[in-house]
């Protein structure tokens, strides 16, 4: 994409096609002779990452599709299909939904890069504008994506993004009725934003495309910010760009890859895994974390019109940066005062996307609008008026005079930066965190669960008396409608032999038909059959449980969780603590009290619990101590049925976790390696550059 | 050649990136595993395709039922003397896919013909008490199977296939 190439293949098979169709010119003049900035740091590779991304999704996504069925009725249902059945369907979810949180990470760093090395500026605007695109493709095709799964938060996600345009005078009402294809979020809102999910990636592959072509045209900026001029300024792209991306996404995949083996619900809501309810709304919307400062502004102004196009307008004021920034020096490295206010900016947005999580009251409102005005500030105020009064330090003649120039000591920026990013990403999350810490209730002990960590297995014992629990007594109140008797035998499991599930199933009598008289008829359950619900539909379940529905309890150890607080929630990263939802639901079984406290005032027909939010639950006190028997001579107590019925519902939830760390653990060998190859093959290759 | 080059001796440098690609071609094998596997079928798939129970009692003598199993339609034929007698007649050898009738059917239930009714051509369901033979005969291309399933004529290259099945009692067969 730099003009002719000279490159002539030998084989005249590829010299009859080359002369027709120059295609091995342009990937040779483009990806291998390219010449790039010597000078180039890491946060260059981001570029290679994103490419790499974007891949990554087209192809997950494609297959996800295969299996994914867009229907208000039954998306839910086949995502967890998807995850439950398809062969690796868990691990390709798993690399989609973490994929989506990587692509914003990875994009938010190239932008921040941008904004910090000037990479905007002339003569590479439209280049930078081309990426502002690509951001609001991802941003339109991330939420979409979000929409798909069904469940409470995409219900609603989609819901208060969707009604963002009846902002819009005069028109508002009628453009968000012809988005929905209703009268409200449903079925069709739903089957166009799969179709529009499907298509936006290719758009931005395309746009893409664009953007590669016109970063060829200007070619690279660089730390320094002084142009290439001479052969002595550049390395060709292969071997020396190509290895060092290769070693940057290497390291890259070590921390996706920890999010998809490990922790693959971090940074999901827990809300997602309850469906769709039109009825309910969740207490706290919360937008995926990468919307979370623009969502910031957008509640930040008490206006409903004026709210929007704030929002919008800090997307689209990055569009004008090239204009704003008027400043001759392009690296900031040379800006005294540029660097100072980045780092502000940075602090800025940090802080909108910690305050998007908030709920939005008292303070958080007022530092909300400080935020906000500053945010502009910085690009309508700030940028221009630093291009006329800053005095920037000399730049250097050349890259290679820079390359010289710091030969010492150059590593402790970037240390020192990821430090920051990892302590900003850590603020976004806890964030998050803490808005569901203040849904009331206590916090549940943390319990020793024998499924959590690295190298958790589920206790087979646990899991079988905990079915005995389900079977003798949750069962009959709460389905568990997404699994089969067939996964009781299934590996990783509580260990049943084909025979004993079928003979399980037996025990079951399940309806089917029509039969060839047209009725409908029951007959013993077979492995190939799901756990019957109790209660035939939802009105029935509330007519006879004093109007609460009692959920379905599938999903229920992922589906509820609990805010952990400051620092805990940071510590869990790296610990991989991910039981909130086990602790939650163990605690809920044992913190029945006979009388709720003194001044409490407990609703007629529900029951005091320590730690159901809000105290007051309609579930009466399900457990109480020897009502099952357990063969194996496990104590009969409340704590010990609830650890069980927790097991076996957290085996229930994710039937094939074991598989997951297991594979988790070879990945993280394997890319280990492959890391330390490439890093020394990088030192190797660059040796001769020096 | 007087002095030694990477050709002729490997250098550590040699070393270092064949296994650093043989690494990274290992991985990439590796990742296209779980890709291609997913298109196999599910777990609900395989667990929906188990044996299936048929009642053969409705079925009178002369007639055909269609089941499914596997997504697939299965005839079960309850053959007349007339139709069995005919299948036997023929000289195996003398068919384009030679199988005796009695290879065909379970001993001492002559009478039941049971066949994945999916022609051998390419895939079209052939109709039942059809074509020259009173057997089957495929709409799509001409192909024409006898009263045991077997081909006789057209562009179809082998037998109905005989599904796995087994009889519980008389009156009651198991498929799969």
């Amino acid at each position: 994409m730099s003009g002719p190439s000279d490159f002539q293949p030998t084989n005249p098979a590829l010299k009859w096609i080359e002369r027709r169709l120059p295609i091995m010119g342009l990937m040779h003049s483009s990806f291998v002779a390219y010449p790039t900035p010597r000078n180039l740091n890491y946060w260059w590779t981001f570029g290679a990452i994103l490419s790499l991304m974007l891949g990554v999704q087209i192809l997950t996504g494609v297959i996800l599709a295969m299996h994914y069925t867009p229907h208000a009725d039954m998306a839910f249902k086949s995502v967890e299909l998807i995850v439950r059945d398809v062969n690796y369907g868990w691990l390709l979810r798993n690399i989609h939904a973490s994929g989506a949180s990587m692509f914003f990470f990875a994009v938010y760093i190239h932008m921040f890069r941008g904004l910090y090395y000037g990479s905007y500026k002339e003569p590479r605007e439209v280049l930078w504008i081309l990426g502002v695109i690509i951001y609001l493709l991802m941003m339109a095709t991330g939420f979409m994506g979000y929409v798909l799964p069904w469940g409470q938060m995409s219900f609603w996600g989609a819901t208060v993004i969707t009604n963002l345009f009846s902002a819009v005078p005069y028109f508002g009402e009628s453009i968000v009725t012809l988005l929905w294809g209703g009268y409200a979020v449903g079925n069709p809102t739903l089957n166009r934003f799969f179709s529009l999910h499907y298509l936006l990636p290719f758009v931005i592959a395309g746009v893409v495309v664009l953007h590669v072509w016109a970063l060829h045209v200007a070619g690279q900026n660089n730390p320094a910010g002084v142009e290439a001029k001479t052969e002595k300024d550049t390395v060709p792209f292969t071997p020396y760009a190509t290895i060092k991306d290769m070693f940057g996404v290497s390291c890259f995949l070590l921390f996706y890859a920890w999010f998809i083996f490990y922790m693959p619900n971090y940074l999901g809501d827990p809300e997602n895994y309850i469906p769709a309810n039109p009825a309910v709304t969740p207490p706290h919307i919360v937008p995926e974390w990468y919307y979370l400062p623009f969502y910031a502004i957008l509640r930040s102004i008490p206006n409903k019109l004026a709210g929007v196009v704030a929002m919008f307008g800090a997307i689209v004021v990055l569009a004008f940066l090239p204009w704003l920034d008027n400043a001759k020096t392009r690296s900031s490295k040379y800006r005294p005062l540029a660097k100072q206010f980045f780092w502000v900016f940075v602090a800025v947005c940090i802080g909108l996307g910690y305050l998007g999580a908030q709920p939005p009251e008292g303070i958080y409102v007022i530092v909300g609008r400080i935020l906000t005005v500053l945010y502009f500030a910085y690009f309508l105020i700030l940028l221009p008026l630093l291009s006329r009064i800053e005095k920037p330090r000399p730049v250097p003649n050349s890259i290679a005079d820079d390359v010289l120039a710091k030969s010492g000591g150059k590593a402790a920026p970037m240390v020192s930066s990821v430090i920051a990013l990892m302590v900003a990403a850590g603020l976004l999350l806890g964030g998050v965190d803490s808005a569901r810490a203040a849904e009331g209730g206590n916090k549940p002990p943390a319990q020793k669960w024998s499924f959590s960590g690295p190298f958790g297995k589920f206790d087979r014992g646990a899991v079988q008396r905990g079915l005995k629990v389900y079977k003798e007594v949750c069962s009959s109140c709460h389905g568990l409608s997404f699994v089969a008797f067939r996964n009781l035998a299934e590996a990783g499991g509580p260990g049943y032999s084909v025979a004993q599930a079928a003979a399980f199933a037996s025990e079951y009598k399940v309806k089917d038909g029509p039969n060839d008289q047209g009725e409908m008829f029951e007959r013993p359950g077979r492995p190939a059959d799901y756990f019957p619900s109790p209660f035939p539909n939802e009105q029935a379940a509330r007519a006879a449980n004093g109007g609460a529905f009692p959920p379905d309890l599938s999903l229920i150890t992922k589906a509820r969780s609990y805010g952990r607080g400051f620092p805990l929630f940071l510590i869990d990263f790296f610990t991989q603590y991910q039981e909130q939802g086990p602790d939650y639901v163990a605690a809920v079984l044992q913190g029945y009290e006979e009388k709720p406290p003194a001044g409490f005032n407990l609703p007629e027909g529900s029951f005091y619990n320590r730690y159901f939010p809000g105290h007051s639950i309609k579930m009466p006190k399900p457990l109480s101590d020897g009502q099952v028997t357990f063969d194996d001579g496990s104590p009969a107590t409340v704590a010990q049925y609830a650890k069980d019925v927790t097991t076996f519902l957290m085996w229930a939830a994710e039937p094939h976790m074991e598989a997951r760390k297991q594979l988790g653990l070879q990945v993280f060998v394997f890319l280990i390696l492959l890391t330390v190859l490439l890093y020394f093959t990088k030192k190797k290759v660059w040796a001769n550059a020096h | 050649m007087t002095t030694a080059s990477s050709a002729d001796h490997p250098t550590r440098r040699d070393f270092l990136y064949v296994a650093t690609g043989a690494v990274a071609a290992v991985g990439a094998a590796a990742t296209v595993w779980p890709l291609v596997s997913q298109m196999n079928p599910d777990a609900s798939t395989i667990a929906a395709g188990a044996p299936i129970e048929v009642d053969l009692t409705p079925i009178a003598e002369g007639q055909d039922i269609k089941v499914f199993w596997r997504g697939k339609p299965i005839y079960i034929s309850h053959r007349t003397k007339k139709q069995i007698e005919e299948a036997r007649k023929v000289p195996v050898a003398s068919l384009p896919d030679p199988q005796s009738d009695e290879s065909r059917v379970k001993a001492g239930h002559d009478q039941w013909l049971v066949v994945i009714g999916i022609c051998t051509h390419l895939g079209c369901i052939p109709i039942a008490h059809e074509g020259a033979y009173d057997g089957f005969f495929c709409p799509c291309h001409g192909s024409v199977y006898d009263t045991s399933g077997r081909i006789r004529q057209g562009p179809a290259p082998s037998n109905l296939p005989v599904p796995p099945y087994t009889f519980v009692s008389d009156t009651k067969i198991q498929i799969g």
